[in-house]
C-alpha cells in the first residue's frame, strides 16, 4: 500500500461520519445566554430536548445583565434574566418576556441548639438585623417570638451576596416591601448598599460564612439550601402566618401571582395568601419581538424548546427545587408569543405546538 | 549497477546576505514591538472612555467618594473605599511578608547548606505558580476560620483594650472575612516573588566584600547589616515594590476573604473591599451604557494608574546598577 491511497484511506475515514451525520442532521441548535439561576434546570431540560424535541440548546450562564447585553444586541437567540425588565425597557429594546419557573428565597441560620425551620421571625425583626440595628439573638424581640427553643447569646452577624445576583434583587425586593426606610435607603436591585455585614461570593460563599459563624444569618437560594441541608427558618407572610419554606408555600405563591400583566412578570413578592412564602421569584426568557430573518428560525426553535419543557419539564424543575408553572400560564404565554413576535413580513413565527 | 560521478557543487557568484528577507524580519519585530505599545494605548484608553461618564457625572470627588450604590435610580458611585482597601490590603500584606522574605533569602544565601540550596529555591519558585484561586479557596476554608477562632475570638478582647492602639482590633464582625485574612492570604502570595528577588540580588554582592569583612572578624549578622544591606537596598526596595505591583491588582484571592463590604475598615477585623474585587463582583450583571458598568471601568483605569506607578517605581529601583 502506497502512501497516497493510505491517505485516502485515512481521509475517507475521517469523512465517514460526516457523510453518514445527514441522516441525523435535521436537529436545530439555539443559543441562549444570561441567568444562573436557572442554569441547572435549563440544562436539565437540554438535555431531555435533544432526544424529545430535536433540538441542541447552547446555554451560557454569564448572568442576567450579560443576558440582557447580548439578546440586546441580538448575538443570541435568547436571553435569560431574574430580574424582568419593565414594559418601557422591554419595548425600547424590542424584547418580548415570559416566565419559566419559580425560584425562592429563605433564610439560613447558624446558632448553636436550633433545628432546620425551627426559628421564627418577623418583617420587623428581620428588617431590624439587615439594618445591624439588632446586635444579638437573645433580643427580648426574638426570644419572645420563640419561647420554645433555647436561643444562644451571640452577636449576629449578616452574611449577604457580594456579587450581582438574582438572589439579591429578590432578597433586596423583599426588604423593600416590607420596610419603608430600606425602601428609600438601601433600596433594591441586584447589588445594593448594604448598611451591615459581610458579602461573601455567591451561594456556596454565603452559605459557607454562615456555617463558619456562630451568629450568622444570610439569604441563600431555596435550592441551594435544600441540597446542602442549611439551617432555614420561619417567615411572618403578609396574612399574619408563620410560614415554611417548603413546597406547599412557594406553590401557593406561584398560584396567587397575576400572570396577565403585560411584561408578563407580576409581583410576586410578599403576597396576601394565608400560607405564601412572602419570598418567591420568577426567572424570565426574553426573545427578539422583531427577530431579523436570518434569526427567526433561531426564534421559532427557542419557543418549541420551551415549549417542550412546559409539556414534558416541570417533573424535572420540582427535582431541582424549582416551582413550575400551571399549565394555564404556559398556555397564557403560548398566546402571547403569537402575539408579539413577528417574522420581517409581519407573520406571526409562533403558530402552535405542532408546527 | 552503473557507475556514478561525484560532481562538485557549481560554484556562484555568493549570495548576499539577504537584502529583502532582513527588512522583513526587521519590520515584524518592530511590528512586534510596537504592537506591545499600541496595545498598552488601546487598553488605557478603552478603560478611560469607558469610566468617562462616570468621571463627568461625579468629577474628581469619584477619586475619594464613599459611597457606592448601584441600585437604579439612586446610583452614586465613589472609588474612596475600594481605593483604600486596595492600598492597606496591599501595604499590610507587604509589612507581614517582607520580614518572613527576607528571612528566606537570609538562610539561602548565606546560612543554607549547599544541597538544601536548589530544592528550597525551586520550592519557593513553585509557590509562586500556584494559582491564585487556590490560595482564594484555602484562603477561605482554613485562614478565614483560623482568623475567626483562634485569633478574634480568643485574644480579641484583649487586643482591643490595649491602649491607643485597641482599636485597631475592635469589631463587631465576627465573620472572620476580614482586612485581616485579605493581607494574610496576599502576604502569603507574594512572599515567592520578594523573597526570589531578594535572594538574586544578595547572590550579586561581590565576594570580595563579603570576604574582606569577614577577614575583619565580622559576623554573617555583621555582615548582612553592614555590607549586603546597604549593598543591595535600593533593589531589596524594588522588589518589594514587585510584590506590592501583585497584591494591588490581585482579585479572586482576595474577594474570597475579605468580606466585600463597601465600608471603610477602622479595625484590622472589619471587612472591606478592593478595586478588583468590586469589578469582579459586578460587572456581569451591569448593564451595558450604564452608569455602573460606567463607574466600573472607571476604578479599573484608577486600579491601572496606581499599578503603573507602583511598577515603574519598581523598574527604576531595580535597574542595572553598573553602567
Amino acid at each position: 500500500m502506497n502512501r497516497r491511497s493510505l491517505l485516502a484511506l485515512s481521509a475517507s475515514a475521517i469523512a465517514a461520519p460526516a457523510i453518514l451525520r445527514p441522516a441525523f442532521a435535521q436537529q436545530a441548535t439555539i443559543t441562549g445566554a444570561g441567568a444562573s439561576f436557572p442554569r441547572p434546570v435549563y440544562d436539565r431540560w437540554a438535555a431531555a430536548a435533544r432526544e424529545g424535541a430535536n433540538i441542541a440548546l447552547n446555554y451560557q450562564s454569564i448572568g442576567s445583565g450579560g443576558g440582557i447585553n447580548q439578546i440586546t444586541a441580538r448575538t443570541v437567540d435568547f436571553g435569560a434574566t431574574d430580574a424582568p425588565l419593565t414594559t418601557a425597557q422591554l419595548t425600547e429594546r424590542n424584547l418580548f418576556q415570559f416566565p419559566t419557573v419559580m425560584g425562592s428565597v429563605v433564610l439560613t441560620v447558624n446558632l448553636p441548639g436550633v433545628q432546620n425551620h425551627q426559628l421564627r421571625l418577623t418583617p420587623e425583626i428581620i428588617t431590624e438585623i439587615f439594618f445591624g440595628r439588632l446586635n444579638r439573638w437573645n433580643d427580648p424581640r426574638i426570644v419572645e417570638l420563640n419561647r420554645d427553643i433555647r436561643i444562644p447569646n451571640i452577636p449576629v452577624s449578616v452574611g449577604y451576596r457580594a456579587d450581582a445576583s438574582g438572589t439579591t434583587w429578590a432578597w433586596t425586593n423583599y426588604l423593600a416591601r416590607i420596610s419603608e426606610e430600606w425602601r428609600t435607603g438601601p433600596g433594591s436591585g441586584t447589588s445594593v448598599r448594604w448598611p451591615a455585614g459581610n458579602g461573601a461570593r455567591g451561594n456556596e460563599g454565603v452559605s459557607n460564612l454562615v456555617r463558619n459563624t456562630p451568629g450568622a444569618i444570610g439569604y441563600v437560594e431555596n435550592a441551594y439550601a435544600v441540597v446542602n441541608r442549611l439551617i432555614t427558618t420561619q417567615i411572618r407572610n403578609k396574612a399574619g402566618n408563620f410560614v415554611r419554606p417548603v413546597n406547599e408555600s412557594f406553590v401557593a405563591a406561584a398560584g396567587t401571582a397575576d400572570w396577565t400583566v403585560e411584561n408578563m412578570a407580576p409581583d410576586t413578592i410578599d403576597l396576601a395568601g394565608a400560607n405564601v412564602w412572602p419570598i418567591t421569584v420568577g426567572t424570565y426568557i426574553l426573545l427578539p419581538t422583531n427577530p431579523v430573518a436570518d434569526r427567526v428560525e433561531g426564534s421559532r426553535n427557542s419557543m418549541r424548546f420551551f415549549d417542550w419543557a412546559f409539556r414534558n419539564g416541570s417533573q424535572a424543575a420540582s427535582a431541582l427545587e424549582y416551582i413550575p408553572l400551571s399549565s394555564q400560564t404556559h398556555d397564557l404565554i403560548r398566546t402571547r408569543w403569537g402575539q408579539a413576535i413577528k417574522d420581517p413580513q409581519g407573520r406571526a413565527i409562533w403558530t402552535g405546538s405542532n408546527a | 549497477m552503473s557507475v556514478t560521478t561525484i560532481q562538485a557543487p557549481p560554484v556562484g557568484a555568493r549570495r548576499k546576505p539577504g537584502e529583502l528577507g532582513d527588512k522583513i524580519f526587521q519590520a515584524m519585530c518592530m511590528g512586534a514591538g510596537g504592537f506591545v505599545l499600541i496595545l498598552l494605548g488601546a487598553i488605557i484608553v478603552t478603560l478611560f472612555l469607558g469610566g468617562l461618564p462616570a468621571f463627568e457625572r461625579f468629577g474628581a470627588e469619584f477619586i475619594w467618594g464613599t459611597v457606592w450604590d448601584p441600585v437604579e435610580g439612586q446610583e452614586e458611585f465613589g472609588a474612596g473605599v475600594s481605593i483604600l482597601g486596595t492600598l492597606t490590603s496591599s501595604v499590610l500584606a507587604i509589612i507581614f511578608a517582607v520580614p518572613v522574605a527576607f528571612g528566606i533569602a537570609f538562610f539561602l544565601t548565606e546560612l543554607s547548606p549547599q544541597w538544601l540550596k536548589r530544592p528550597l529555591g525551586t520550592a519557593i519558585e513553585l509557590l509562586a505558580a500556584v494559582p491564585s484561586i487556590i490560595y482564594g479557596m484555602w484562603g477561605l476554608f482554613i485562614v478565614v476560620p483560623f482568623v475567626q477562632m483562634n485569633i478574634q475570638f480568643a485574644f480579641g478582647d484583649q487586643l482591643a483594650a490595649i491602649p491607643l492602639i485597641g482599636f485597631l482590633f475592635e469589631s463587631t464582625n465576627f465573620a472572620g472575612t476580614s482586612l485581616f485574612s485579605a493581607s494574610i492570604v496576599l502576604a502569603i502570595m507574594i512572599l515567592p516573588f520578594i523573597a526570589a528577588t531578594m535572594r538574586d540580588v544578595f547572590d550579586q554582592v561581590p565576594p570580595v566584600y563579603k570576604e574582606s569583612a569577614y577577614g575583619l572578624g565580622a559576623t554573617r549578622w555583621e555582615v548582612m547589616t553592614g555590607v549586603v544591606i546597604p549593598y543591595t537596598r535600593i533593589s531589596v526596595v524594588g522588589g518589594i515594590m514587585l510584590g506590592l505591583g501583585r497584591a494591588l491588582g490581585e482579585t479572586m484571592a482576595v474577594t474570597f476573604v475579605i468580606g466585600n463590604a463597601n465600608r471603610i475598615a477602622t479595625s484590622l477585623f472589619d471587612s472591606t473591599t478592593t478595586i478588583a474585587s468590586v469589578i469582579a463582583m459586578e460587572f456581569p450583571e451591569s448593564l451595558s451604557g450604564s452608569l455602573q458598568q460606567s463607574a466600573l471601568f472607571a476604578i479599573g483605569f484608577l486600579l491601572f494608574v496606581i499599578s503603573f506607578f507602583v511598577l515603574a517605581l519598581s523598574r527604576y529601583l531595580l535597574r542595572p546598577r553598573l553602567k
